[in-house]
Order: structure tokens, then C-alpha cells, then sequence
């Protein structure tokens, strides 16, 4: 039983690992060419900062950065860099591409992955509460608030709660992602870290929460009237375990599908939530090479991005291979 | 059951014939020739329609009978009068009714441009009759703002929406119809757009052009077709199987026609709702973007006084509480249809088991 789960996994991946290659090649071209139609590059922005540039400092700039090149050139430059693991040189930041997202990479996981935690475990929660009270009180109250959460701008949400918990009660910092200068160490230290990212991973969990409970409560539903879920039933079982062992497990096939698709998201939402909490993420790193017109930057966020789509769909895929054995046949 | 029925004739075609009898004229196009005309009057006037036909029409009578239960999300109850028995899609529809009013009389409500400034600035809500939401940091009045900022949500939702759709549905009915490379091809161009955030997309296609209402909308329906197309051609899919369809091919429709005129519009519902869902994302996403001061500068929208406010967010919370909350009414509004209309095209979901 073991090994043919595990040969149906390496199936999938070596399948979707194939597809996944094309798929980032085209992602990286179609970037690429889109980002040269933008007007003006991180020449012209460093230019017009520093404000005493001539012509001559700006044409070496660009000859040093590579941007007198054309197209083609700085396409088959780039890809000869990606060939080597290597995501180029910002002009802005003076730095590697791949120094500057990895020291951005972990900040935005932490709050990407707790707010999904927070809201797959929420969105079910609540989810569950709805299917199990369908058509009564508590499921009209509970399918309200989702749909509320629903259709809140979760950094609209955010400046509401720095208003509440920050201005009005000073529980939790308004901003950045630790005290500066505290020197903090230990238990302090981990304390400090948790109060700055509950605000921004509630405020980006929230539209995510309402959609995974909505999807539960259909998908519940959905499952409750199959002829199994009577069988448990007419079994004579208790009614808490036919919710959670028969109806939700089967019910979270779909959720889990429809949490993969959305981590991509879940990125560009962070980016919104990372600007209103001054946090130190990619999203705002990517939203900063906009401005800066730094090309280099801003693919490589958009590379990793995509990358972590896929490899978020590879980990639903294989899931749902492990889950279900009539999954793979197809 | 029915004599006179070939099999190769497609089993709604009686129905419609005898609903072109009647007229009907909140239907523009010429009924005749109107699959369309046809999907809506079923849907959304259903059986009310035909029974009135079918009393004319008395030779027809057990064809159409027959057909009636043919025609898919044609129902005993009409989608009209289920919305109408929906309190939430009912207040929904209201709600956006309202809204779209406000917008539209937006110039006659405050005319002259709402960026104006018209008093002394951070004037607090309730002070001033003549502006009873107060003033901004800039001394704009802050209802006008709200009151115009309207125009710029609906619209660039509104538009952005129309070109998902539009785009969605087009790819997704080729892919679900012809199936085979064209449905590899076009499926592998919409994962490279659903491998992207959308957001971040959004983001870079506006710094291509000049952040105008125009652009934005474009990037925001560029970028959020990928959701129509699965729909839609799992829709298509399903329907290339039917029994209709089979009848068109074998009567020798062309390949346009049998999409355009025969499955699209018995794939409609799926695609109303998603277009509810796709209009309030786009709203969403509208608002942030203007919200982090990429949108465009010259209109008021609520994203950008949301941005503005947030600077005074410690002294006068309210500036940026108030636009937020038209926000959150609009989305909630078009949520709210849209619930409503899913309920009541497909019922199945709601009922216990």
C-alpha cells in the first residue's frame, strides 16, 4: 500500500516537475519583455535622485549595468544568469538580486505562512459551524460575518485595527517587524517578534478566512448527502465523528485545492499589508523596485513568486495523490 | 410522448418557438433570431412565459411540455422571483441599485471637481451643516470625495470585469470546445498567467502606461481572466456531450455558431455569478492599488483617500474609516447578488441532504 502511494507521488512529481519548466521559462520571458515596455529605467530614477547627473555619468551607468544593450542581449544575458543560479545585480540596492530577496524571503513566509495556518484553521472552524447549523441562526450569523470579511480590503481592515489595538488600546505595535534597538534576547526576544506580526497576519488571513469557510460549508454539504455519510449514520456512530471523520475529511479535498491556488495571492496581498505595517517583506520589496525601476529586482520577486506557485501546486498535487488513489488515475 | 419530434431537431427549438409569439421587449435583440433572447426569457421569466404560449399555441402543446424540461436552469420558479424571495440578494441589489444612482447623479449631487478645495482643512464630521462628513487634510469635503469616489470604483470595476469576462470566456469556450492542442495550447497560456500573483502583475502592467482609469482597468481584466476560463471550459466540456449540441453538429452548424448560439448561452449562469465575483475583486484590487498611490492621480477613488487618510490615521481615524466603508458596502452588495443569483441558478447547493 506504501510503496504504491509513494511510486503514485514520484508519478506526479516527476509529471508536474516536466511541466513546471516551460512554465517558469515563459514566466521569465513574458516578464521580461513586459518590464522593458515600462518606461524609463533604474538609470534615469538614480539619475534624478542624486539630481547632478550628466550625460556622459548616465550612459556609463547604463553601459555598467548592462541597459545599453538590446532586448534580445539583455534577455539571453538574463537567462545565462538564471542558468547559473544567479539573479543578477541590482543597480539600486547595490546588491546581488539573491542577497537582497533572501534577506527579505523570510519575513514575508512568516507572514504568509502563519496567516494561511490562521486561516485554513479558522476558515474550517467556522466553516464547520455553518454546515452543522445549515439554515439556522448560527449558520445566518456566521455566512454574514464571512461574507463581511469577504468583501473587507484587508489593508483597509489593518489600519482599522491599528486604530483599535494600537492607538486607542496600545496592545500591539503599530509597525516593523521588531523593536528597534530593544536587544531583546530569549523568551523577550520571541515575544517581541509575535506582537508585531499578529496585526499584519490577521489583517492578510482575513479575506482568506472568510473564503476557506465559505468553501467548507459548501464542500460539507456537498458531502453530507452521499450515500456513505448515511451508512456512518444508520451505523449508529455519533454525530461529532461523521462530521469530522467522514464528512470533513472527505471535505477537505477541495479546500486544500483551492489553498494552494490561492498562495499566490496571498503574495500580492502581502505586499499591500507589508506597506501598511512598515514590514520589511517582499512585496514591498517588489513595490520598491516599481518605483526604483529596478528591473533585475523586481523579476527575480516575480520569478520566485511564480516559482512558489508551482511548487504550492506540486504540494496539492502530491496531497491529493496521497489522499485519494482515484486521483492519480487520471 | 410527442409525435411530431424529430430527433435530430433540437429539443428546445418548439419552446422558443412558441415564446417568439409573444413579445417581449426588455429583450433587445429580435427574438427570432436569438438564442439569447431565449436563454433569458426561460431563465429569468421561466414557465410564467410559456404557459401563456402554450394556451395559444395548442398544437404545440405536449412538444413544448416536453422541451421545457430540456432546456437546462429553466425551473417551475423563475430566477427573478427566487432573487425576489432572497432578502440578502434583494438588499443587495438595492444596495447597488443606490450606488449606481449615486455615481450616476455624482455631478448633480457636487458638481464642480471634488479635489476642490472648498474649507478649512480636518474640519470634524458633524460641525458643519454644508459638510457634514467634514473636510480632509487639504480642506476637500469629504462627502463629495465619497460621493464621486463612487464613479471611480463601479467603473474601473464595471470595465476590468467586462474584459475578464470577455477574454475568459472566449478562451475558455475554444478550449472546452475544440478540445486537443488547442485546449493544451490555450490552457498553458492561462497557467502562465495564473502562476503570476495577479496583483503583482496588476502592478507592473500599470507602470507600463500612465496610471488612467483606462489602464488600470485593462491590467485588472488582463490579469484576472484565468477564473473564467476554467469555468468555462469545464462548462463547455460538459455541454459538448449533450444531446443539442449533437443535434447542431449533425445538422451542420458551423463551429461558431453551434458556440455562440447554442452553448454559451446554456453556460450563462455559472458565468452571471463569476461575473459578480470577478466585479468586487476588481474593486478590491482597484482600491489597493490606489491605496499604495498607483493609482490615478487625477480622480478621486476610494483607495487613494483611504492612502491620504492614513497619515492623520492617529488624530482623525474617521478619514480613512469612511471610504473604507463605502468600499466594504459596494463589495458587500455585489457579494451579496451574487450569492443570490448562485442560489438561485443552482438550488441543488442549498438544500439539506
Amino acid at each position: 500500500m506504501i510503496s504504491s502511494r509513494t511510486t503514485r507521488v514520484v508519478r506526479r512529481l516527476r509529471r508536474t516537475g516536466a511541466q513546471a519548466v516551460p512554465t517558469v521559462i515563459a514566466v521569465v520571458v513574458l516578464n521580461f519583455v513586459l518590464l522593458q515596455l515600462v518606461p524609463g529605467d533604474a538609470a534615469d530614477v538614480l539619475a534624478g535622485e542624486s539630481g547632478s547627473a550628466t550625460a556622459e555619468t548616465m550612459a556609463m551607468m547604463r553601459h555598467h549595468f548592462g541597459l545599453d544593450l538590446t532586448l534580445w542581449q539583455q534577455l539571453v544575458a538574463y537567462l545565462n544568469h538564471l542558468a547559473h543560479f544567479s539573479l543578477g545585480f541590482s543597480p539600486r540596492f547595490n546588491t546581488p538580486v539573491m542577497q537582497l530577496i533572501m534577506s527579505r524571503l523570510p519575513n514575508t513566509l512568516i507572514l504568509m505562512v502563519s496567516a494561511l495556518i490562521f486561516a485554513v484553521v479558522a476558515g474550517v472552524v467556522i466553516g464547520v459551524a455553518m454546515a452543522t447549523w445549515a439554515g439556522r441562526w448560527p449558520d445566518r450569523v456566521l455566512s454574514f460575518i464571512a461574507l463581511v470579511l469577504y468583501s473587507m480590503p484587508g489593508f483597509w481592515l489593518a489600519l482599522m485595527a491599528i486604530v483599535l489595538f494600537s492607538v486607542k488600546l496600545g496592545w500591539l505595535p503599530s509597525g516593523g517587524e521588531m523593536t528597534l534597538g530593544a536587544d531583546l534576547s530569549g523568551w523577550d526576544w520571541l515575544a517581541d517578534r509575535v506582537s508585531h506580526a499578529v496585526l499584519p497576519a490577521l489583517a492578510l488571513a482575513s479575506f482568506f478566512v472568510a473564503i476557506y469557510a465559505r468553501l467548507t460549508r459548501v464542500a460539507m454539504l456537498e458531502v453530507q448527502r452521499q450515500d456513505f455519510v448515511r451508512t456512518a449514520q444508520a451505523k449508529g456512530l455519533h454525530p461529532m465523528i461523521v462530521t469530522l471523520r467522514h464528512v470533513l475529511r472527505n471535505a477537505l479535498i477541495p479546500i486544500t485545492t483551492v489553498a494552494g491556488m490561492h498562495l499566490g495571492n496571498l503574495l500580492g496581498g502581502a505586499a499591500v499589508i507589508e506597506t501598511v505595517f512598515s514590514w520589511p517583506g517582499l512585496g514591498r520589496l517588489a513595490l520598491e523596485a516599481v518605483q526604483g525601476r529596478d528591473y533585475n529586482v523586481l523579476l527575480g520577486v516575480l520569478l520566485l513568486s511564480s516559482l512558489l506557485v508551482i511548487a504550492s501546486n506540486v504540494l496539492v498535487d502530491v496531497l491529493h495523490a496521497w489522499l485519494d488513489p482515484r486521483i492519480a488515475l487520471h | 410522448m410527442s409525435t411530431n419530434h424529430s430527433p435530430l431537431e433540437q429539443p428546445s427549438r418548439r419552446a422558443v418557438k412558441s415564446l417568439e409569439d409573444q413579445p417581449l421587449k426588455h429583450v433587445a435583440v429580435p427574438l427570432e433570431h436569438s438564442s439569447w433572447g431565449r436563454q433569458f426569457a426561460a431563465g429569468w421569466l421561466g414557465r410564467f412565459r410559456r404557459r401563456a404560449s402554450d394556451a395559444l399555441d395548442a398544437p404545440n402543446t405536449p412538444d413544448t411540455a416536453d422541451a421545457v424540461q430540456d432546456v437546462p436552469y429553466a425551473r417551475d420558479w423563475t430566477v427573478f422571483k427566487a432573487l425576489l424571495r432572497n432578502p440578502a440578494a434583494l438588499s443587495g441589489a438595492t444596495l447597488l441599485l443606490a450606488l449606481i444612482v449615486i455615481a450616476l447623479l455624482a455631478g448633480t449631487l457636487y458638481p464642480g471637481d471634488p479635489l476642490d478645495i472648498v474649507a478649512q482643512p480636518m474640519l470634524p464630521p458633524g460641525q458643519d451643516p454644508q459638510y457634514w462628513l467634514g473636510t480632509d487634510s487639504l480642506g476637500r469635503n469629504v462627502l463629495a470625495e465619497l460621493v464621486h469616489g463612487s464613479r471611480a470604483s463601479l467603473a474601473i470595476g464595471a470595465t476590468a470585469a467586462l474584459i475578464g469576462v470577455v477574454i475568459g470566456t472566449l478562451i475558455g469556450a475554444l478550449a472546452g470546445y475544440f478540445g486537443g492542442w488547442v485546449d493544451d495550447v490555450l490552457m498553458r497560456v492561462t497557467e502562465l498567467f495564473q502562476t503570476t500573483p495577479s496583483f503583482l502583475f496588476v502592478i507592473v502592467i500599470v507602470s507600463i502606461g500612465h496610471p488612467s482609469m483606462s489602464i488600470i482597468s485593462l491590467a485588472i481584466g488582463v490579469t484576472s481572466w484565468p477564473t473564467i476560463t476554467r469555468l468555462v471550459r469545464a462548462e463547455f466540456r460538459a455541454l459538448g456531450q449533450s444531446d443539442f449540441v449533437m443535434a447542431a453538429r449533425s445538422l451542420g452548424f458551423g463551429h461558431a455558431r453551434i458556440i455562440w448560439r447554442e452553448m454559451l448561452p446554456n453556460a450563462l449562469p455559472p458565468i452571471i455569478v463569476t461575473t459578480s465575483v470577478m466585479l468586487a475583486t476588481a474593486i478590491l484590487m482597484e482600491s489597493a492599488l490606489s491605496f499604495l498611490g498607483m493609482g490615478d492621480p487625477n480622480v478621486v477613488s476610494w483607495g487613494s483617500m483611504i492612502g491620504d487618510g492614513r497619515d492623520m490615521l492617529r488624530t482623525a481615524w474617521y478619514l480613512t474609516a469612511l471610504p473604507g466603508g463605502a468600499l466594504v458596502l459596494t463589495v458587500l452588495a455585489l457579494n451579496l447578488l451574487g450569492d443570490g443569483l448562485n442560489d438561485a441558478l443552482n438550488p441543488r447547493l442549498n438544500e439539506r441532504p
